[in-house]
């Protein structure tokens, strides 16, 4: 049976409508595995150096025990933003003769081969072979150590499958889990209590008595029957199977009447973003965005390399114009077919689009202005990079959007999702960050900061005078791919 | 007597054909749908029906030829979306509105505002069945049935002078299908709207439409001006389609 479903989930990852298509993005996304790997592997080999020669006094593994209640919180808090169990693959066995145990355990022992559980192996096998070399510690206590170890990142693996059953649709809930957790925190920092003394007593425990192992595996145990008693409970399709609804509050936004016919629009790209997941995590990644500033400003040596606040500047009074703009006009690709045979004209639709974009731009670049504490010049850069903003990179994204063909959905989170991400993507970061940066770094080192800011500033004007023309030559290329995009959106999966 | 039949042209289908990876999925020589007509499209699944539709909404792009609408060239220019109005599937609907915003969308866009919405909306509570307004809840969140009676009501909004429905009656409930029915007939016998229809169940279009048109693997076969034998015809056409598909296959395997 099991043999059945590996099969299954083998065809389903290389039949998959992405496969063929975005071999770049799963380049990149194999790359950026290596990495992480090469990452892990590396600090898995110094890691018990690097702590013999930052703390000579204390043994290494000493400190590791003591690091780990941390490092699996911490690996817990990345597994619930990343990780999912893959349950809904699962609906169409349900009307079939399998029995549901076994889909059950497929699902739950399938989640052991996820790659959370195989990065920690490339850190902990290293520094536990090395440690064992160094300190000539029993093989059997650091096997047992290991084996601890492992145990305890395998309940992590379980334990955030139960965590996101039941708080998934509901953060607040989770809120007094976190006061528990800051207490804890707090008792640490003030010396009162330590919990990561006792854990690391406890690891030091199964050094010493090897056969204590078996705790944390008899923990992995209990939460594997523990997931799945809850699954199979839930294992019906009105359950956890199907969607959550959501009683809809019905808003009007009456105040966007004032922009006349891009109203509608407006107020339709509003409840968008209000009501979908993923445009609405976008909105407070934009707020978390602005803190960037804090980062390179207070910074000496970045004072003359002024460029540098250029590259902030873009960022931050447009970071909503990236993250939304990026997409543009794939957000509204499950409906798409509709936009373009209703009695909308085209010009009309991306006009709207752009006054959403400047709008937020304007905000943003309101909401830097307490930066002016850091020097007039980082104002002046701001504001100078939002007129850029407004007047080349807004026709520019917009222009890029008429060659996204990928189909978005609105409900994912947006944390390492790849989703609706093209070449279009890719090519248009290049103009988007790099021209400006460019025009101001030369004129900035071979004139003057003046005139570098003059220049990025007509720019942005001059985008802004010809706006009309500019839009007409981004509808004209939206029109020419309409039967693509129309094409592109309709394909579903992935 | 030309003249004036040229003027009552809603719609023109002229050497359309639609070509995908090297199969011919629709060819249509010439089609001509006069202003006021109700017209039933039928045929088996890849007959080309939602093809001919996908392409007067300008969806596709046709491989040869043009359809005109109003005389105007669906794919060169934009002047028919403003009286032209359709309900193809549910990637006509936008899933995180309720259907009253849904509505007042559309009707934004149609230029109607928020009471001509609502008195038009009234006219549909029978049809709607209480399970559509004022029930607090987003179109995806909706039932396959219900979000098409919104996607039919929301395509009859802001008086458009051509209706296009593709499979209007798949999915609905008895009671609704029936309401339908009735609709649709006293849409087409009071005004001068042109609604076009799809569908797979033969009485339906039959009691419906004036005009029924076969498609067969994209070419029209049969256009049949509607009286009380049609249904009869159509039947035997359509279990002849039948026996002989399965002659087919039988003599090849006969073959084999």
């Amino acid at each position: 049976m099991f043999k059945y479903f590996i099969s299954l989930q083998w065809k389903a990852f290389y039949r998959s409508a992405s496969f063929g298509k975005s071999l770049g993005l799963k380049i990149f996304m194999a790359f950026i595995a290596i990495y992480f790997s090469l990452v892990f592997l590396i600090l898995g080999i110094g890691l018990h150096p690097l702590l013999k020669e930052a703390f000579p006094a204390e043994e290494p593994l000493q400190i590791v025990n003591r690091f780990l209640l941390v490092y699996l919180v911490l690996e817990l808090v990345m597994r619930f933003m990343l990780q999912t169990l893959p349950v809904m693959t699962v609906k169409p066995m349900l009307s079939l003769p399998i029995p549901k145990g076994k889909v059950v355990n497929y699902v739950l022992l399938r989640s052991l081969f996820s790659f959370f559980n195989f990065l920690p192996l490339l850190l902990f096998v290293p520094f536990a072979v090395f440690t064992w070399y160094e300190t000539r510690l029993p093989l059997l206590s650091m096997t047992a150590w290991t084996v601890a170890v492992v145990g305890l990142i395998l309940c992590v693996n379980y334990i955030n499958f139960l965590l996101k059953k039941k708080f998934a649709d509901d953060l607040k809930a989770l809120l007094p889990y976190l006061i528990i957790v800051l207490i804890f925190y707090g008792l640490e920092r003030f010396r009162v209590f330590s919990i990561t003394e006792v854990f690391a007593t406890g690891l030091n425990y199964v050094i010493e008595m090897p056969f204590l192992t078996l705790l944390p595996l008899l923990l992995v145990f209990a939460l594997f029957k523990w997931n799945q008693k809850v699954l199979k409970s839930r294992f019906y399709l009105d359950e956890s199977l199907k969607g959550k609804v959501i009683e809809a509050r019905s808003q009007d936004f009456e105040w966007l009447r004032r922009f006349g016919s891009i109203a509608p629009f407006l107020q339709l790209d509003l409840k968008l973003i209000w009501r979908n997941k993923r445009p609405k995590t976008l909105i407070f990644i934009s707020l978390l965005i602005m803190g960037y500033g804090m980062i390179f400003y207070p910074q000496e040596n970045y004072q003359n390399m002024q460029f540098v606040f250029v590259f902030v500047g873009i960022f931050m009074t447009g970071i909503f114009m990236i993250n939304f703009g990026q997409f543009i006009p794939a957000w509204d690709s499950s409906y798409y077919s509709m936009m373009m045979a209703q009695n909308i004209p085209l010009k009309q639709y991306l006009t709207a689009k752009a006054a959403l974009i400047t709008f937020s731009i304007v905000l943003l670049t309101i909401l830097t202005t307490p930066y002016v504490y850091f020097g007039y010049n980082i104002l002046l850069i701001n504001i100078v990079c939002a007129l850029y903003n407004i007047g080349i990179n807004v026709p520019v994204l917009l222009f890029a959007g008429s060659y996204n063909r990928k189909r978005i959905d609105l409900e994912k989170s947006p944390f390492m999702n790849y989703q609706g991400t093209g070449a279009a993507q890719w090519l248009v970061g290049l103009p988007l960050l790099i021209v400006p940066i460019l025009v101001f770094w030369l004129l900035d080192k071979f004139v003057s900061f003046e005139a570098a800011i003059i220049v990025l500033a007509s720019l942005g004007l001059l985008g802004i005078i010809f706006k009309k023309a500019i839009m007409e030559q981004v509808t004209q290329s939206y029109r020419k791919n309409k039967y693509a995009m129309i094409n592109g959106f309709k394909q579903t999966g992935e | 007597m030309a003249l004036n039949k040229q003027e009552n042209r809603m719609i023109t289908a002229t050497n359309l054909s639609k070509v995908y990876g090297g199969t011919q999925v629709l060819n249509i020589e010439h089609l001509e749908i006069p202003r006021g007509q109700s017209f039933g499209l039928v045929g088996n699944n890849g007959a080309g029906k939602t093809t001919f539709f996908s392409l007067l909404l300008d969806l596709i792009q046709p491989t040869t030829g043009n359809v005109f609408n109003n005389d105007i060239t669906v794919s060169q220019s934009e002047a028919w979306k403003p009286f032209t109005s359709s309900f193809i599937d549910e990637s006509f609907l936008i899933g995180y509105l309720t259907p009253e915003e849904y509505f007042n969308f559309v009707g934004e866009l149609r230029n109607r505002n928020k009471a001509d919405v609502n008195s038009f909306l009234q006219k549909f509570d029978e049809f709607f069945n209480g399970e559509i307004l004022g029930r607090k809840k987003y179109l995806r969140d909706l039932s396959k049935g219900n979000q098409k009676k919104v996607g039919i009501v929301a395509a009859l909004l802001g008086d458009p002078e051509v209706v296009i429905l593709d499979e209007p009656f798949a999915n609905l409930d008895p009671s609704t299908q029936i309401r339908l029915k009735a609709l649709i007939k006293e849409l087409t016998d009071n005004s001068e709207i042109t609604v076009l229809i799809s569908s797979h169940d033969l009485i339906h279009v039959t009691e419906v439409c004036e005009r029924i048109v076969v498609l067969d693997k994209g070419h029209v076969v049969n256009d049949i001006k509607t009286s009380e034998a049609t249904l009869k015809e159509l039947e035997q056409y359509f279990a002849g389609a039948a026996v002989k598909v399965k002659e087919v296959n039988e003599s090849s395997e006969n073959i084999l």
